[in-house]
């Protein structure tokens, strides 16, 4: 198991490697770069454009300067932001703060439901609630984040519940550590709204499926004829076999945490990685995209490869040598 | 005596003869008629098709229609009746600018001007060929028929849908036209060889899926030149999409050659002596047919949805060119959104053409699948 888990964590070093030579090729063959917009403003003269390049290492050839990246991104150092002339470190962090926060809530509030659901509609299989719950599904899965965001804040705007958009209230300052809880989970309502309906969604027809795979098997049918209660033959037997694919569903979900919300962040103005790297990518703020790939792809792959490791610990027939 | 007992044997074995053979796709359509949301599914997606082909006829005005007069108009309302009585034909009556502030319009009912079907209107080119001026729907000139109102430079809005269904619903077809090529010969290949060059062409795919995906199509739609044409800007787009998309469905296709390259068929397909490719192109991937539809009619909503999201936030398709996605970046100002909530609409169409994909593509699933078959 420990042998496996290392040579997977071997396994991330080419992978790395590829992504960030990826990344960086790609961002480089955009046209322009940070500086390009400088250079239409007359009030910036070119020796300063000039010696900005020259900081920022953007004159040297494309491999020097991947190379050095590479150099300095091992030690941690991912450079510098163009757009905030702070340590892009500083600015994931706090930007990474908030992203894992809402999706950590958004998850737990869809677990918490997705998985009672899906075992409701495995037992009730066709009947109107199932069938209620599968289109309701069908359509959490359909609905663009964006969208549910949008028509999320008009309601709000419209009833006046809830605030509009932000983490946080203009006098979020002068709260005292409870006020500031609450006035955040109140701006929450909304984003965990929208990440919460879209993974519920999905869980929940992966539930309902497994535990309908699990309910056909012949020692679901021993455990009822040998008289047990229904609720033990469910919760003892059948869904702690079902739970498996579900697993490997939670370690993507690890992995996507960062990419999750991206789109829906931009929409409530949230002040998440996921905005960051749009306005970064607008911005072409070179350093801060590729610090926001790394860092997605890296969470990406060690929330699948957690993912394996909890499989098997919670499925004695999975062996990794 | 003895003729007449083989006769009546032989009618005994034609009574009891198996019915006719059906072949797989006939099975599937069986199946599936038995599963109603798939049909609906289905039918929608035929409707939308339908929309996309005759777009010019559908829409009552054409995509760079503009009436300066009238931005941000409410959805026309349609009327059966007013002071003079009841009419069983719609009409709708001329509106005014009242306040350029809060986009109010004054109605004047003085007169009607009933909706009719097959109009004369703008001119056009069916197919890019064919000339006609007819349009479904439509009102004599100084009404106006905004059906889903109007958007900040009076453009109707539904007809604007009505051409942004053209990219919409096209490009994931497009796509999925890349996608399941490269991905069936790239997974079969990797498959088909296994050992070194399966390790090193899936270590290869893995980095494009440990992406986060949509922070990879956002970097990869920033690099897209601008100035090209929106058309080109599409298909550029449709690229990028079927670039993330072939990694993750070539993974599944190498794991069905890795079993099906064991059967006995294969065996005998080399020892005919035929070449690697032929035998992977024609005899180990026909094998994943089914599957392959399965996937391709599931993987469409997600092009669907990227495309939306790209477009949006304005990497993707561009002015002039409509998308539903890019329709829906009108709304994304919350102040604009609050007053004229009908810039929502295009959110409906994408969310309908997304569920109808997904509910058809399930219930080809289950059509598709011998195991999960009902007789």
């Amino acid at each position: 198991m420990l042998l496996y888990v290392i040579r997977r964590l071997l396994q991330l070093i080419p992978m790395l490697l590829g992504i960030t030579l990826m990344a960086f090729v790609i961002i480089k063959l955009s046209p322009g770069d940070f500086l390009s917009e400088m250079r239409l403003n007359p009030l910036v003269s070119p020796e300063t454009i000039e010696r900005m390049r020259e900081n920022f290492g953007l004159n040297q050839p494309l491999a020097v300067q991947y190379l050095r990246w590479l150099w300095n991104a091992v030690r941690l150092d991912f450079g510098y932001s163009f757009a905030f002339q702070v340590p892009v470190v500083w600015l994931i962090g706090s930007r990474l703060f908030n992203t894992v926060l809402l999706n950590v809530v958004g998850f737990a509030v869809a677990w918490a439901l997705a998985i009672p659901l899906g075992i409701y509609a495995a037992r009730r299989q066709y009947s109107l609630g199932d069938n209620a719950l599968s289109f309701a599904a069908y359509l959490g899965i359909s609905t663009p984040t964006f969208f549910s965001g949008l028509f999320l804040l008009f309601w709000a705007f419209k009833t006046g519940w809830l605030p509009i958009g932000g983490m946080t209230s203009v006098d979020f300052e002068f709260l005292p550590w409870w006020g500031k809880v609450l006035d955040v989970a109140h701006h929450m309502v909304i984003p965990v709204l929208v990440v919460g309906v879209f993974s519920i969604a999905g869980l929940m027809r992966q539930m309902r499926a497994a535990l309908l795979e699990v309910l056909r098997q012949d020692y679901v049918r021993t455990a009822r004829a040998k008289g047990l209660r229904e609720p033990v033959v469910i919760n003892k037997h059948a869904v702690r076999n079902a739970i498996n694919p579900i697993i490997t569903i939670f370690g993507f979900e690890l992995g996507g945490l960062l990419g999750g919300s991206a789109i829906l962040e931009n929409v409530v103005g949230w002040p998440g990685l996921g905005k960051l790297l749009v306005d970064a990518t607008l911005q072409k703020d070179l350093y801060v995209v590729m610090a926001a790939l790394v860092f997605g792809s890296v969470m990406l792959v060690v929330g699948n490869l957690i993912a394996d490791v909890m499989l098997a610990f919670a499925d004695p027939r999975v062996r990794y040598d | 005596m003895a003729q007449e007992a083989i006769r009546r044997g032989q009618r005994a074995r034609a009574e009891t003869a198996p019915p006719q053979i059906r072949t797989p796709a006939q099975l599937a359509w069986r199946q599936l008629r038995k599963h109603p949301m798939a049909l609906a599914g289905g039918a929608v997606l035929a409707v939308l098709y339908l929309v996309v082909a005759l777009a010019e006829f559908i829409a009552p005005y054409s995509l760079d229609f503009a009436d300066r007069e009238r931005f941000y108009h409410p959805p026309t309302v349609l009327r059966f009746w007013d002071a003079r009585g009841f009419s069983l034909r719609p009409f709708v009556y001329v509106t005014t600018l009242e306040d350029p502030q809060l986009r109010t319009y004054r109605v004047d009912p003085t007169r009607r001007y009933y909706v009719r079907f097959f109009v004369h209107g703008e001119p056009y080119r069916m197919f890019g060929l064919l000339p006609g001026s007819r349009h479904l729907v439509g009102v004599d000139a100084p009404g106006r028929l905004f059906l889903m109102g109007t958007d900040q430079s009076g453009r109707d809005q539904f007809s604007r849908i009505v051409y942004g269904s053209r990219v919409s619903m096209t490009i994931g077809l497009l796509s999925a036209m890349i996608t399941i090529p490269l991905g069936m010969v790239y997974g079969g290949v990797a498959g088909y060889y296994g050992g070194r060059v399966d390790n090193l062409m899936m270590r290869l795919a893995e980095i494009i899926m440990s992406f986060p995906g949509f922070y990879l199509l956002l970097t990869l739609a920033a690099v897209l030149p601008t100035g090209v044409g929106c058309t080109t800007h599409f298909y550029l787009i449709t690229f990028i999409l079927a670039f993330l998309g072939w990694a993750g469905f070539s993974r599944m296709i190498r794991g069905m050659v890795l079993s099906i390259k064991e059967r006995e068929f294969v065996q005998a397909a080399r020892a005919a002596g035929l070449g690697d490719f032929r035998v992977i192109v024609r005899h180990i991937l026909p094998n994943t047919a089914s599957q392959v539809i399965v996937v391709a009619t599931l993987g469409i909503p997600g092009a669907i949805l990227g495309e939306s999201s790209l477009s949006f936030f304005g990497f993707g398709v561009r002015e002039p060119c409509a998308s539903w996605g890019n329709l829906l970046t009108a709304a994304s100002n919350l102040p604009t959104l609050i007053l004229s909530p009908w810039l929502l609409f295009p959110g409906l169409f994408i969310i309908a053409a997304v569920v109808a994909f997904n509910i058809f593509g399930d219930g080809l699933r289950d059509a598709l699948d011998p195991r999960a078959r009902t007789s």
